[in-house]
């Protein structure tokens, strides 16, 4: 086949993107909105901190961050290839878009992995 | 054919329409794509907002306040809302499209696109509430 | 009460190569019935007004596929676009749009027919049952498995209503991924692989970014967006397959 790798960056964008849409809504709402605005009565930091040490929560926000960064970097290439008639750059695109979220999924097993 | 003859086959001469830049502004239903392909810029953006979120929890108290103190910045506060709107067209438009992409059968016979859109929204629900539950408590 | 209506405008593209080196727009004073679709009404223009003008038509019920033109800007079968349906005003009747302009309302669907004879739109068998052992027989579960692909009348309006197709005019296109999975899907074929190995080609299905203007288009009901998203989930599987050292190549 002439791109075997196609396939799996389609299925990581469609994981990713069914990820986003089942858990991004409420926990913008919580996270970016509630908390910090004072809407809802917020967990203290000590408590945060203990849930996010639980090896489980751990790997529930790293699928949280990893897939939908993957899951962007394909529609987004996509979006940018057929939107602006970008064919000419059209390698370039894709090596930005997922090296983006390459680096973004290995941030974020770094930024979990220390904390301790 | 010998090599001295001259044969020209007919061939039309073709009107081609160049599609414009601007294709996506023609129809509201191609909007209405570009709009939903680009959710994925708003993903993208909350997922590094989670990333720093989880960056200050590990760094101590101070960084964690200082972080939600960034959030409560006009700026986040615009851009949070907005996100959170095209975050929830992302969702709708994903669980609409589900049925499409995903055939079931049970038994032999398809299960119907509303029964599997429906089982979307209801996993959206019940997972949301999870979600809140266990964020609140702490 | 407002005075009833008894004639409506058609602003036809006109496009005579002989003659003009891009498409005009001729406008035709017709009588409007309640029980007329715009392929009449051009017809009426053919017969009693301008006989030059160029259309393809030919059984005017929806099965043929040749009347497929661009009717106030959607692609639709002019057999099945009654003139009371449309708005009012003048109706402005264009040919399918992404296909190069022969004359008038022609278009060229050469590239069309050169794709669906590359996804191998037949049951591929790799070795044929003699024929003393009968025909090869189907469940009418097995029948429902692949029927709603096989309504496909080839009428090029999905084509017409994807955007992608106009971007990038390699582009496999709808109709001719809808039928692949037509034989895919259909028991009695063993062609399956020689087919995704066509499609997973970078013009193949990995080109759709599901627009899902295909399917709002389609007379039949095929669902060519479906289609290509069951034949990438498909394709995907296979892909994990041949990942498992017991895998297949």
């Amino acid at each position: 086949m002439a791109r075997p790798i196609t396939p799996l960056l389609w299925l990581l964008f469609s994981v990713g993107g069914t990820v986003a849409a089942l858990l991004f809504p409420v926990h913008l709402f919580l996270n970016g909105l509630a908390l910090p605005l004072g809407w809802l009565p917020a967990p203290g930091y000590a408590s945060l901190r203990a849930l996010v040490e639980h090896p489980l929560a751990r790997l529930y926000l790293f699928v949280l961050i990893s897939l939908p960064l993957f899951h962007w970097a394909h529609r987004f290439r996509y979006t940018l290839y057929d939107g602006l008639q970008l064919k000419h750059l059209t390698a370039l695109i894709a090596v930005l878009c997922y090296g983006a979220a390459l680096v973004g999924s290995a941030l974020a097993a770094y930024t979990l992995w220390s904390i301790s | 054919m010998s090599a001295g003859s001259h044969y020209t086959p007919y061939h039309p001469r073709w009107y081609r329409r160049r599609v414009s830049v601007w294709w996506w502004l023609q129809s509201r239903s191609y909007t209405g794509f570009v709009l939903r392909e680009l959710t994925s810029v708003f993903v993208a953006f909350f997922a590094l907002i989670l990333l720093g979120e989880v960056r200050a929890l590990g760094q101590g108290p101070d960084a964690y306040a200082r972080f939600l103190a960034r959030l409560r910045s006009p700026l986040f506060v615009t851009l949070d809302a907005l996100s959170l709107a095209f975050l929830l067209f992302h969702s709708i438009t994903w669980f609409n499209l589900a049925p499409t992409a995903m055939v079931v059968r049970v038994r032999g016979k398809r299960v119907p696109g509303l029964v599997i859109a429906g089982a979307n929204y209801a996993a959206w629900i019940v997972l949301s509430a999870a979600v809140a539950a266990i964020v609140l408590r702490g | 009460m407002p005075p009833t209506v008894t004639t409506v405008t058609l602003d036809v593209a006109r496009y005579r190569p002989e003659q003009e080196s891009e498409p005009t727009v001729q406008s035709y004073e017709v009588p409007f019935r309640k029980d007329w679709v715009v392929l009449d009404a051009l017809n009426y223009v053919k017969d009693q007004l301008d006989g030059s003008l160029s259309f393809r038509w030919s059984c005017r019920m929806g099965v043929c596929g040749s009347c497929g033109m661009t009717v106030n800007g959607q692609p639709r079968l002019t057999c099945a676009a009654f003139l009371s349906a449309e708005p009012s005003g003048p109706i402005r009747v264009e040919p399918l749009r992404y296909f190069p302009v022969v004359r008038d309302l022609v278009v060229d669907i050469t590239d069309f027919m050169r794709k669906l004879k590359k996804v191998k739109p037949w049951i591929v068998r790799n070795e044929e049952k003699p024929l003393a052992e009968g025909e090869y027989r189907q469940t009418p579960d097995q029948l429902d498995a692949y029927k709603q692909f096989s309504m496909c009348i080839n009428c090029l309006l999905c084509y017409s209503a994807c955007p992608i197709y106009g971007l990038e005019p390699s582009f496999i296109g709808p109709a001719a991924i809808a039928l692949a999975q037509r034989y895919n899907m259909d028991s009695r074929d063993e062609g399956a692989r020689e087919r995704l190995q066509i499609l997973s080609e970078h013009d193949g299905m990995w080109q759709c970014t599901f627009v899902g203007e295909c399917t709002k288009a389609c007379p039949k009901h095929v669902d060519p967006a479906g289609a290509i998203q069951q034949y990438k989930l498909t394709s995907a599987a296979h892909w994990f397959k041949t990942l498992l050292p017991w895998g297949m190549k």
